[in-house]
């Protein structure tokens, strides 16, 4: 079989989430392709190449790809399943946002977010905020498959795969973006990171997230939080971890002044080690770490940053 | 502008689901059962565009069992003209659902659909672009905040790295994140004002749509459980813990 694999990019970086989701598809079995869309993508391309097991790297490189918008990334990708039986991507907002396009073009169900492959048409996903897990098999033709990319180690480098660049297709005029604001950041990436320090409520104000950073800084780790946090505008919407923000499952993750939700645990419960400073000895969180500490965050997040 | 917004009754979602034993999937007899959270927003949004008259129109659609009617007198009683119920007993798949939908869009000439970005029971997040896919229409998924304008729609959208604004001609599929609004409660003479507004009863086979599931569920686990963690006294039993674990 032949699976195409969406990459993740900037159109000046390939990102992680390419990685392991090259890692999925293998799984699968099958000759693995790798389309990098975007603009000026010739360096992100040079990068995909060098993915170990990688067939081909097809370029698409056009003005109305440059955000990778859904009615353009549907344009490029449905002509080119012709000669696919699979298409996977990272479960990302970029990626989620299109993908159903193009599986609605395939008259085929869309497999969302799999943890695991148990063949080319078997594989396991999370349902219920990840507190079932659900083992679904697909008689599709074609597979459009979206990764959750923390389940997967990413591919090895070593490659050397050949690349082509493919003629763009119509620029869809229905939709255009307009403007970004992207939240700036020095720490590694939140889905990335090796170490995640994240704050809740009981962090109590934007001001006191500085102690979290502070201690996230120390750790070179990234910085999270609850729908809690978001909500009372402590940090931007994109930090938050839980089923409906970013999934991580890092080496080691920090819950401070976060209760524990389901919708919370949904996001970050995979990860290594859980570490929880709540004062409440009831939190549901600490059901879940593996080192609880009962204890003022005021108190205990200072001197944890001065121990280190 | 016509807008129609579909709405689906779930697992309510403080209540953790439980797998059944036989593994054939989640137990959901005796358990609290409520609108999904992100079609409350959906719904919010069509009723503030109603207040703000720029909607003529506000239809909710809800394709489930009997019992789904309850979700679209809630939609109703929050501000709501019309309800339609899809009539099924099985659980179906968003592309059965959005091949549904696009008949009932295309039967209304709606020209907005505002549904949530995803379901918190099989967590798909893929109805509403599969429905703007089918409809050809353009989409604005993940919505944070939505104005309208003459033909066309700006939707500013949240992405992995912050928020984007894209432009929409309409007419257009919307999905809404959490962010969106806050979705008000129904008041008591709202809801029995509720009980007069029609539900027109429908069933798949109105639609012609196939609905045989494409994925088949072979089982459903538990995930895997952690082992029970230690309380540690202090910050330095914690720094002590971690470096042994070889995480810092």
């Amino acid at each position: 079989m032949a699976i195409l694999v969406v990459a993740e990019h900037d159109n000046t970086d390939l990102k992680d989430a390419t990685h392991k989701t090259v890692t999925a598809a293998k799984q699968m079995g099958g000759d693995v392709d790798i389309l990098v869309a975007g603009k000026n993508i010739k360096d992100v391309m040079a990068q995909a190449a060098k993915i170990d097991g990688v067939r081909h790297i097809l370029g698409v490189d056009h003005d109305s790809l440059t955000r990778q918008l859904a009615e353009a990334m549907q344009a490029v990708i449905v002509p080119l399943m012709s000669e696919y039986d699979a298409v996977i991507a990272p479960d990302t907002t970029a990626h989620k946002n299109y993908m159903p396009r193009v599986a609605a073009k395939l008259d085929v169900m869309q497999i969302s977010s799999i943890t695991g492959v148990e063949s080319a048409d078997t594989f396991i996903r999370p349902i219920y905020a990840g507190n079932a897990m659900a083992t679904v098999k697909s008689s599709d033709a074609k597979k459009v498959i979206t990764v959750r990319t923390t389940a997967f180690d990413a591919a090895g480098e070593g490659g050397s795969a050949d690349d082509k660049m493919l003629d763009a297709p119509a620029a869809p005029t229905t939709s255009q973006f307009v403007s970004e604001e992207l939240t700036k950041s020095d720490r590694p990436e939140l889905a990335a990171a090796k170490i995640v320090v994240s704050g809740g409520r009981g962090v109590g104000s934007a001001e006191n997230f500085a102690i979290i950073e502070s201690l996230a800084d120390k750790l070179g780790a990234a910085v999270g939080a609850s729908r809690a946090a978001v909500d009372a505008g402590y940090v931007p919407n994109d930090y938050q971890v839980g089923q409906t923000g970013k999934s991580v499952a890092p080496e080691l993750y920090i819950a401070i002044g976060i209760s524990g939700a389901i919708q919370h645990l949904a996001g970050m419960k995979d990860s290594k080690i859980i570490v929880a400073i709540n004062k409440d000895e009831d939190a549901p969180i600490f059901q879940v770490a593996d080192y609880g500490l009962v204890a003022d965050l005021f108190k205990a997040v200072p001197e944890l940053d001065a121990a280190l | 502008m016509k807008v129609l917004v579909p709405v689906k009754r779930v697992l309510d979602y403080n209540v953790k689901a439980r797998v059944k034993a036989d593994q054939s999937g989640v137990d959901l007899s005796n358990v609290k059962m409520s609108m999904n959270p992100f079609d409350e927003i959906s719904v919010e949004e069509a009723v503030r565009m109603k207040e703000a008259g720029t909607a003529t129109e506000a239809i909710v659609v809800s394709i489930g069992p009997a019992k789904a009617q309850e979700t679209i007198r809630t939609a109703l009683a929050i501000g709501m003209d019309r309800g339609i119920h899809v009539l099924t007993d099985e659980d179906l798949e968003p592309l059965a659902i959005a091949k549904i939908l696009k008949a009932i869009v295309e039967a209304e000439d709606a020209q907005l659909v505002i549904a949530g970005k995803q379901a918190i029971d099989n967590d798909y997040g893929a109805t509403g672009s599969m429905l703007a896919a089918m409809l050809d229409w353009p989409q604005g998924t993940f919505a944070n905040t939505v104005e309208t304008s003459g033909g066309s729609m700006t939707v500013k959208r949240e992405v992995d790295g912050g928020l984007q604004t894209v432009k929409l001609t309409l007419p257009a599929v919307v999905t809404t994140d959490l962010r969106l609004n806050e979705p008000r409660y129904a008041r008591l003479p709202d809801i029995m004002k509720a009980k007069k507004k029609t539900i027109d009863a429908k069933t798949p086979e109105d639609f012609g749509v196939d609905t045989t599931p494409r994925l088949k569920t072979v089982k459903v686990t538990e995930p895997a459980g952690r082992s029970a963690g230690v309380i540690v006294e202090n910050v330095e039993e914690l720094v002590a813990s971690l470096k042994k674990e070889g995480v810092i």
